[in-house]
């Protein structure tokens, strides 16, 4: 009860501060223009929306692992670089709540933040309603996983925004790990691996990357597999957050 | 309300806090004195649990500040070093999250904020952004967020630092009158700040404390202190200084000053002079045109000085 408060105290105040500064419409707008972009523009093999043919939001949904790539470590980078920076972190640490309140509490409030931005795609959903008759589910389901990858790179961040006081730093080493969050289950890094080493090592590594399992939710397939995998690499990434942060303070 | 025994802390091989233990109690005011880099910074973040300890115990209010710290940090008001505050919030909304967080609920909260902006003298700037604030009113919010809640223990770190002087006696005011009531611990190297605002000061250097006890014992440790200064007229300054040296109870004599025919001299007690300097220096002087005999009550600066560069500190002695 008092836990919960305390982490939307946190979520509340991180959510302001986003809309505080120009980041937060900067994020919007881009992330915008690109998701138009590429869902109607771009792809010749990858087929664009048009040419695809189908009542789906596939070109959509293809994209977005990598548009993640660049613009959630941009979201994530300054959740507790900023707070060491500024020195804020010894005043949020030394609050009646704990760290791991103020780790979730900051982590949700980026997490909606993303949620609001995919929400703001809407106008898709209702054009590809208007012109055919598409399986919402499967639209919901994209969106469902969507979200879980953005969450998973976002925690992703909150690791290396932890390491460093410096937002830079820290953007640029989140993007590099959630690079191989994605490669581990590209194609082509698993038509290269299968040629030397063993199905199972091959499988083990494709089952590390977001691809694989973002794939099930663009089919529109919700196994839960997927959902644990999404949310293991957060609670996972969140505790890794709690040790460094605890580690800085130990000195 | 704050007890700390035995409080070290080592920053991989250098030893930063070296056994400190001491303790405050509700109506003291306690002030931390030490040159830069002497722990004074490390220990107030040791006790309000920003960073754990490597070992030694620090309670508040009876809670142990590492096995019980959100009852101890309930209790506590921190104002950490360069106050620093969420610069992207107003006045406003920075100290209501602090209150929210402090549990403050209902119509306490709006009270609490209301009863805090009144007292750091914060309302013409209460709607303003916090990073478009002078350093003053800066390090007011978040000083005001620090006593939000009305805290039995405040722990400040140097609360006057970069405050104009008018703002310095303010804030000196406010800690003393929250002293009667509170057990507060600040931290300072301006030594005139232990006189106004503290009923007890610790001098800590290289980790360790090296002085505790009040201002006025403080002082009675500058070699200064209990020396007797003595103006006369119309005589030598060599048939003054002989005929002190004469007095049991005089160690040594310094001439201060010669001019327009007033000698002034400083007499340092013996270590059998128990107070009794002024009276046997007055003896000695009878018939001499007295100006002025007067006792010395050491001053702090010299006691710091000499506590925490001991070397330099004797030669600025002689």
């Amino acid at each position: 009860m008092n836990a919960l408060a305390n982490i939307k105290t946190i979520t509340k105040r991180e959510l302001a501060a986003y809309f505080a500064s120009p980041l937060a419409y900067v994020f919007i707008v881009i992330f915008l223009l690109l998701c138009g972009f590429f869902t109607f523009m771009v792809g010749t093999n990858l087929g664009a929306f048009f040419e695809h043919g189908q009542a789906s939001l596939d070109t959509f949904f293809i994209w977005h692992p990598w548009f993640y790539l660049f613009l959630v470590p941009a979201v994530g980078m300054r959740l507790w670089a900023e707070e060491r920076r500024v020195g804020t972190m010894e005043l949020l640490l030394t609050m009646p709540i704990t760290s791991w309140q103020a780790i979730v509490g900051k982590f949700l409030a980026s997490w909606l933040f993303l949620a609001l931005a995919l929400a703001l795609t809407f106008p898709l959903v209702i054009t590809v309603n208007v012109l055919g008759h598409p399986d919402n589910g499967v639209i919901f389901c994209g969106y469902l996983g969507s979200w879980l990858m953005a969450g998973a790179y976002l925690a992703v961040s909150c690791i290396t925004s932890a390491m460093t006081r410096a937002q830079v730093v820290s953007f640029i080493i989140s993007v590099v790990l959630c690079l191989f969050l994605i490669l581990a289950g590209f194609a082509p890094v698993i038509q290269f691996l299968s040629g030397w080493a063993s199905p199972s090592v091959v499988q083990a590594v494709a089952a590390c990357s977001v691809i694989t399992h973002f794939d099930n939710f663009q089919k529109g397939v919700l196994d839960s597999r997927d959902v644990v995998f999404f949310l293991s690499l957060i609670v996972f990434s969140l505790f890794t957050t709690a040790v460094i942060l605890r580690g800085h303070r130990a000195g | 309300m704050i007890q700390v025994v035995g409080l070290t802390k080592w920053f991989g091989a250098k030893r930063a806090v070296d056994g400190i233990s001491f303790s405050v109690a509700r109506g003291e005011v306690l002030g931390f004195l030490g040159p830069n880099g002497a722990g004074k910074s490390t220990t107030m973040r040791m006790i309000t649990g920003f960073i754990p300890p490597s070992s030694g115990r620090v309670k508040v209010g009876g809670f142990d500040v590492v096995e019980q710290p959100i009852q101890a940090k309930r209790l506590m008001g921190y104002l950490p070093e360069n106050a620093p505050a969420y610069t992207d919030m107003t006045v406003h909304g920075f100290l209501n999250f602090a209150a929210e967080i402090r549990g403050l609920r209902g119509a306490a909260r709006p009270r609490a904020v209301q009863r805090a902006v009144e007292m750091c003298f914060l309302e013409s700037v209460l709607h303003q952004s916090i990073e478009t604030l002078s350093k003053g009113y800066r390090h007011r919010t978040c000083f005001a967020q620090s006593i939000i809640h009305d805290p039995e223990v405040l722990v400040m770190d140097e609360p006057t630092d970069g405050l104009d002087p008018n703002q310095k006696h303010e804030v000196r005011g406010l800690i003393r009158r929250m002293g009667e009531k509170k057990a507060i611990i600040f931290s300072t190297h301006i030594l005139e700040e232990v006189d106004a605002a503290c009923t007890r000061a610790i001098i800590i250097d290289r980790g360790r404390i090296v002085a505790n006890g009040t201002p006025t014992e403080l002082r009675q440790k500058s070699e200064g202190a209990g020396a007797v200064t003595l103006r006369v007229k119309g005589v030598g300054s060599a048939e003054v200084s002989a005929r002190l040296r004469q007095v049991s109870q005089v160690k040594r004599v310094a001439v201060l000053e010669e001019k327009n025919g007033s000698v002034s001299l400083r007499a340092f007690p013996a270590s059998n002079a128990n107070g009794e300097l002024a009276r046997a220096i007055g003896e000695a002087a009878r018939g001499w045109q007295i100006e002025q005999l007067q006792t010395e009550e050491g001053r702090l600066d010299e006691v710091f000085r000499s506590l925490t560069m001991p070397d330099t500190g004797k030669k600025s002695e002689t």
